[in-house]
């Protein structure tokens, strides 16, 4: 059984954001929902190395070096969010944010 | 000059409306008599020279009011010997009534606002017969028609004279939209609404009983039927009497009702391009002034009595447009004009003496205490029963009668309708003068005697009911035709089948000798009263027939049964508005998708994600599809 590498890490990524995605509709703990995040994210990320090594191309690496600047600056922004709504709710559940509903 | 005279009652108006309390009660009559003594004055100023320099017309453009295409609409007044004959007898007469007002009208609480629409309602008649297209005659024709809306309705606390007002505007509003559709086709077919172009090309665009030219000739005629109250739309003249007498006079003599017989006449080469039409307007005169007639014999109320004698009169103008008697149509008007305005202003005087009553079996015996009242409705009722030889109506009527059997249009049906309307006439006529003025006075009130202000004018008319017949004579007597021949640089001269003296004579003694028998008749009936005729008049038939009479041959009640009670069963259905179900439709949809998506915003984070999800999925899916098929 020989399985190109290609396909081996594209599946990986897929996996890894298809978890992502589950725990972050499963979940209601809004720290673990940003979890979530960082892991799909990442996941986009594996995928764009490994495009890029398929190609030989260098350019999913720089995007991938976007990625990782661009998740730090969003779990900055996203814990400052949780902290706020924790002071407001006295909690992380993400259901109780629900003020705004129609 | 001639801008001033319709301008000048507009005027007054606008100052009396603006003005409002700021005027004392003497300055008011002042302002609104004054304008109208103006304009009668500039009219005679402008009239005289007019007359005797022999020209056909003088033509003022003041200002272009619209313009569209080639079409294009002026402020343009003229002058012709037609219009003069109205514009004189609009100023004159109605200065006499504004005159008589002050008197009648003083002790009213809403003094300017009655004299701000009689100008109104003057002027906006000077403008209809001195506009020089049509559609400014329409803007006349309209305003006249607003006037008699506020002025019929003018005690409007009574539900009943709101009533009237709205019946005489919505009625006369069914022969105005006929008229309005006749303007339309005019300038589809020639172009313009100027009435010389149109008369003048008219012959060149149409030849005789053309199908087109015969729809607009009835067209018009629609519109003139409603406004001069002729057969079938005379309903809403008798219930116009809610309104203040001088309105009535004023309606009656001077305004609105003869605008139609202005149309007619000024129109009269269309009438003449269409020979069915003006058919039609004698056919509609003749019948008209025998209903009329025989409504008005057995009124009660002292001014229904002359409001269906009007209706008769106009009648016979009709009658004389038809039979292509142009110039007596018009004759006929001026001399009605004066002892109409005189009849309808003593009417008012007996009403005044009388504390508002307006009975004609509750008065009697009038003519001792109010002397000067008698003897002036007097000379108007003979003028109105044509009395030979010294009465205008005479002259006129005569005219009429005798050219609508011997010109060539004319008819022995129309003389036979002719003659016994007179008759008819002579006899409602004194059976009004025998009961309001003989007898033994049927109450007790003291009739107190008018002033000098309601009597003056009173004289005037008397005198001019008197003197303006002689300025037309018949053949068999002096044969003078002033008014006919001065006429006829507008409109044609008569053509008869046959000129005969003998005959005109004959005509002449028996339509004389039909008006004493019905003088006659009159006074046994009223003041008689012998056996055999309180049996006749007793009879089943007679009452029966009397009944319907009273009701103006059940028009009224044909015209609710046909047209008010549908309408109003309709409204009644519709109370919901059916087509504003659809309206409704469209917002309860909206409201309920705005309910159903407002649901999806449940404020729970994960639905949104699932949301966005499978959206993405589906988008992705679609996509794939596409590009694997």
């Amino acid at each position: 059984m020989n399985i190109h590498p290609t396909t081996a890490g594209m599946t990986l990524a897929g996996i890894l954001f298809v978890l992502g995605l589950i725990s972050m509709l499963i979940r209601r703990n809004m720290i673990f929902m940003l979890l979530s995040v960082e892991i799909m994210l990442n996941a986009a990320g594996l995928a764009f190395i490994v495009a890029s090594s398929h190609w030989s191309q260098p350019d999913g690496q720089v995007m991938f070096m976007f990625i990782l600047a661009m998740a730090a600056a969003e779990v900055s922004v996203g814990l400052a969010l949780i902290l706020q709504l924790y002071h407001q709710l006295k909690s992380l559940d993400s259901d109780e944010a629900s003020r705004m509903r129609g | 000059m001639l801008s001033l005279i319709p301008a000048l009652p507009f005027f007054s108006a606008l100052v009396l409306i603006l003005g409002g309390r700021a005027f004392s009660r003497g300055a008011v009559s002042a302002i609104a008599c004054g304008s109208i003594g103006i304009a009668a004055a500039i009219t005679l100023l402008l009239g005289i020279p007019f007359v005797q320099s022999g020209e056909s017309s003088i033509v003022q453009h003041l200002w272009t009011w619209m313009q569209a295409g080639n079409f294009s609409a002026g402020i343009d007044l003229r002058l012709d010997a037609l219009s003069l004959a109205f514009v004189f007898v609009i100023t004159f007469v109605g200065f006499l009534i504004h005159v008589y007002s002050t008197g009648y009208m003083a002790d009213d609480a809403d003094y300017t606002r009655f004299f701000a629409c009689m100008n109104l309602f003057v002027g906006a008649m000077l403008l209809l017969v001195l506009a020089d297209n049509l559609v400014l005659l329409y803007f006349g024709w309209e305003g006249v028609g607003l006037c008699s809306y506020l002025l019929i309705g003018f005690w409007y606390k009574d539900p009943a004279n709101g009533y009237a007002a709205r019946k005489a505007f919505i009625v006369t509003r069914v022969g105005d939209t006929a008229m309005a559709i006749a303007l339309f086709m005019l300038f589809q077919h020639t172009g313009t609404l100027q009435i010389p172009q149109i008369l003048a090309h008219a012959p060149e665009i149409w030849t005789t009983g053309n199908a087109i030219i015969v729809l607009i000739a009835f067209l018009l005629l629609g519109g003139a039927v409603g406004k001069s109250a002729q057969l079938p739309l005379q309903t809403w003249l008798p219930d116009a009497m809610a309104g203040p007498t001088p309105v009535s006079a004023l309606i009656h003599a001077a305004t609105m009702v003869t605008a139609g017989v202005y149309l007619v006449a000024r129109m009269h080469v269309l009438f003449t391009l269409a020979p069915a039409a003006q058919t039609g307007v004698a056919v509609i005169g003749a019948v008209t002034l025998l209903l009329a007639g025989c409504s008005a014999l057995v009124q009660t109320d002292i001014k229904r009595v002359l409001a269906y004698s009007t209706i008769s009169q106009i009648g016979y103008m009709f009658l004389a447009l038809g039979v292509g008697a142009w110039s007596a149509a018009i004759f006929h008007f001026v001399t009605h004009a004066f002892f109409k305005a005189l009849l309808f202003m003593g009417a008012g005087a007996v009403i005044v003496a009388m504390h508002h009553e307006q009975d004609m079996f509750k008065m009697g015996g009038l003519r001792k205490q109010l002397p000067a009242v008698f003897w002036t409705f007097l000379i108007g009722a003979a003028s109105l029963s044509a009395i030979p030889f010294v009465t205008s109506g005479f002259y006129s009527k005569d005219q009429i009668v005798w050219l609508a059997w011997s010109s060539v249009q004319g008819h022995t049906f129309y003389w036979i309708a002719a003659i016994a309307g007179a008759f008819l006439t002579a006899m409602y006529t004194f059976r009004m003068v025998f009961l309001t003025f003989y007898g033994a006075p049927a109450t007790h009130h003291t009739a107190h005697t008018p002033g000098n202000r309601m009597m003056i004018p009173l004289y005037i008319l008397a005198a001019c009911s008197t003197l303006a017949g002689f300025v037309e004579l018949p053949h068999t007597l002096g044969h003078v035709t002033l008014f006919s021949s001065w006429l006829q640089q507008v409109l044609p001269a008569v053509q008869l089948q046959q000129e005969s003296v003998a005959l005109e004579w004959t005509s002449q003694l028996l339509a004389a000798g039909l008006t004493f028998t019905g003088i006659y008749i009159a006074w046994t009936w009223v003041v008689q009263k012998p056996d055999g005729m309180v049996r006749f008049s007793q009879m089943p038939f007679m009452r029966w027939l009397r009944r319907l009479w009273f009701s103006g041959w059940a028009f009224d009640g044909f015209y609710n049964m046909l047209v008010v009670r549908p309408f109003v069963r309709t409204a009644r259905m519709n109370r919901r508005d059916m087509i504003d179900r659809i309206y409704t439709a469209v917002t309860r949809i909206t409201e309920w998708c705005h309910d159903v998506l407002s649901r999806t915003q449940s404020g729970i984070l994960r639905w949104y994600i699932m949301g966005v999800v499978l959206g993405a999925v589906v988008i992705l899916s679609v996509l794939i599809w596409r590009v694997s098929v």
